[in-house]
């Protein structure tokens, strides 16, 4: 007789492969196959374990880097700020005293924790990815179950590589069309955000599928599902395919041989089943998408390119009301224009949204033999050691100093402004990161969150641009 | 942990929707290594002006709040980044409990762990609250999950059954998933791992 096996969407086959143990009353036991660690929100972890006398059960299970606070500037330099100095030697002396691989300040692997991941093949399908950042979404992009933890939950991990959950509910994010010239998979982000809310994921995993899905890179896929948590959901996660072998094969830690071949046949099972149900699904039409921009303090105050900035006198919530008539006054702005032709004063292209190679090389396609407006500051932040020999490579530097851009080291830089890279008060910035809240980029400081080719238009022009008028 | 009790305290109120996290403490002050102090930097840079003294205007400067441990705040409480920098912050500062229509997932749990309550009331419930006069108190009843508003209504809020019985009972999850080292042990043998990081 044939067994009848319930259709399941990949979040539960995820899921189903990691419950290690369940008790009546109590969150499911969920075994994480990937931590990743960064500086600023482990060492009261690592404290942690000190005092309760805990070793880290699974030294071989993580991997560490400094991104947060490290300095942009030249590496063979002492850092400037001792506070930033001190979290950044207690992350390598910590690694070292609990036995896990440090790329630290020094490495030539560093660089953004979400970068570095995939880049080195350590982020596979099927796996559950946890780190102490709400980006680590961004793995989601190979079919792993990937989301963002506390610092006691670091502790957890890196004491039993284990993490208490409940399951979330399923999101699919349909996304079906192709991509006009100038769109990119920032806007379909954006787009979603501005749609549901930065609440309007909450308790969710979202689940992008859809032609205009497929048709995209990894490296835009990670763009897509890095923001996840900008709508609300814990996670985002896309069905590995061939686009997603053909990236993992041959990086140093993806399976050889015949273990890749089992893999592989591993792998394809984990596309969610025909007839699997999810909780909520919106649809995105990719052939309606325009260039997005946010206007606002919060990722989801985001409209197309041209399109108005909202009324408050529109709004009907008071509440609601309050909040965007705060932000319009924040971020020095009336409702009912549009942002085009706006003036900004800095550009920032780099983030774990957007700092990876195929970012800056559609960066440096529009700047080459442009100029960049010579008010506007212009920072390129590579988003690890890799990306920047690459971009090396292709000659990608020549062409940002050339335009007038600063060419720097790899980390988090501007997109957290822990480290000295920041906007002074009332600046304006186009960046390409994933946060403009309130002093997100420095205290004062004001943020239009686009894509890398909004950003760069941006940039020549100094204003805020709608790309297409550049192509 | 110190088990959670019943109490009684007036409410600070932030009629604000989406505070998030870095509004709650701002990245820059998470260079420290220590959980300690953090409640100097809680919601900083709307606290303090830009040569550092104190904004008299903004509500948690003000005399009083002094003391108070409920924390009324707009929809979607606490999201963006998972630093649980701001739980802390919060506790420190001596808020016990925060009030709101909805809180961002992360920072749920990160409260949850830090016997800060997280407490869901409905959009009625909710305005009712903001349109208490100063100083009115609310009862908060965590074994009973009720909160009893200031005109005496009694309405009850989720949290889920395990949080609960951890922060009443004061239990700590980590001793809870080393009791389960046999299960993970188990797991462990029969899924041989997927990647060696030191290698
Ligand atoms: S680049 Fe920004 S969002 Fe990404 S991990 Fe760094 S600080 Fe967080």
């Amino acid at each position: 007789m044939p067994r009848t096996i319930m259709p399941r969407t990949i979040i539960e086959k995820l899921w189903d492969n990691h419950v290690v143990h369940e008790l009546p009353g109590a969150p499911s036991l969920l075994f994480i196959d990937l931590h990743l660690v960064h500086e600023v929100t482990s060492p009261q972890a690592f404290q942690g374990l000190r005092e309760r006398g805990l070793k880290v059960r699974r030294p071989d299970l993580h991997i560490a880097t400094a991104d947060h606070s490290i300095p942009t500037s030249d590496r063979s330099l002492p850092i400037v700020d001792p506070i930033a100095a001190n979290q950044l030697a207690q992350l390598e002396a910590n690694c070292k005293e609990f036995g896990i691989r440090c790329l630290g300040v020094h490495s030539d692997q560093q660089g953004i924790v979400h970068v570095i991941g995939p880049e080195l093949g350590l982020t596979q399908p099927g796996m559950t990815v946890v780190c102490g950042d709400s980006h680590t979404a961004t793995h989601g992009a190979f079919g792993a179950l990937a989301f963002g933890i506390g610092t006691s939950e670091v502790e957890q991990v890196l004491a039993t590589q284990c993490l208490l959950q409940r399951k979330s509910k399923s999101f699919q994010v349909q996304v079906e069309g192709t991509l006009k010239a100038g769109v990119s998979a920032k806007d379909i982000i954006l787009a979603l955000i501005a749609r549901i809310g930065i609440g309007g994921g909450t308790a969710s995993v979202f689940e992008f599928t859809g032609s205009a899905i497929r048709a995209l890179s990894m490296e835009e896929r990670m763009t897509v599902c890095n923001m996840s948590i900008e709508g609300g959901a814990r996670a985002g996660l896309i069905a590995p395919d061939d686009t997603t072998f053909e990236y993992l094969a041959g990086r140093p830690h993806a399976p050889k041989g015949a273990a890749w071949d089992s893999a592989v046949a591993r792998w394809r099972e984990l596309a969610t089943d025909p007839g699997a149900t999810y909780d909520r699904t919106v649809t995105i039409d990719a052939d309606a998408l325009e260039p997005m921009i946010t206007y606002g303090t919060n990722p989801g105050m985001g409209v197309s390119i041209n399109e108005a900035l909202p009324k408050p006198s529109e709004v009907s919530d008071p509440m609601a009301r309050e909040s965007i008539t705060k932000a319009l006054a924040y971020m020095g702005l009336e409702g009912g224009k549009p942002l085009v032709g706006h003036p900004i004063d800095v550009v920032f292209i780099g983030s774990c949204t957007n700092s990876r190679i195929s970012d800056l090389r559609t960066a440096a396609g529009l700047l080459k033999g442009r100029k960049v407006n010579p008010k506007v500051r212009v920072m390129v932040v590579p988003g690890s050691q890799e990306v920047k020999r690459q971009a090396i490579a292709e000659g990608l530097p020549e062409i940002f100093r050339a335009a007038g851009c600063e060419w720097r080291e790899p980390g988090c830089s501007m997109c957290i402004a822990m480290n000295g890279d920041q906007l002074t008060p009332g600046q304006y910035s186009v960046s390409t990161s994933n946060r403009n809240f309130e002093g997100r980029q420095g205290k004062g400081g004001r943020t239009f969150l686009a894509s890398p080719l909004t950003a760069a238009a941006s940039a020549i022009t100094g204003v805020v641009t709608d790309v297409r008028t550049l192509l | 942990m110190k088990p959670f009790t019943n109490f009684e305290s007036r409410m600070v109120p932030l009629p604000l929707n989406n505070i998030d996290t870095d509004q709650i403490i701002p990245a820059r002050f998470l260079k420290t290594t220590s959980k300690q102090g953090l409640d100097k930097q809680l919601f900083n840079d709307w606290r303090y002006d830009a040569a550092g003294n104190p904004n008299p205007e903004f509500i948690i400067n003000k005399p009083e709040s002094q003391g108070v441990q409920v924390l009324l705040a707009g929809d979607n409480f606490g999201c963006g980044s998972s630093r649980e920098h701001a739980p802390w912050a919060l506790t420190q500062w001596g808020f016990r409990a925060v009030i709101s229509t909805s809180f961002a997932d992360i920072f749920k749990q990160n409260s949850l762990k830090n016997s800060l309550l997280p407490i869901e009331v409905a959009a009625d419930v909710h305005a009712e609250l903001f349109a208490a006069p100063a100083g009115a108190t609310v009862k908060i009843d965590l074994p009973n999950q009720t909160l009893t508003t200031p005109s005496g209504r009694v309405v009850t809020f989720p949290v889920d059954e395990f949080s609960k019985h951890c922060l009443v009972k004061g239990v700590d999850e980590l001793g809870y998933i080393l009791e389960q080292s046999p299960e993970i042990a188990a797991y462990e043998a029969a899924h041989p791992a997927l990647i060696n990081a030191l290698a």
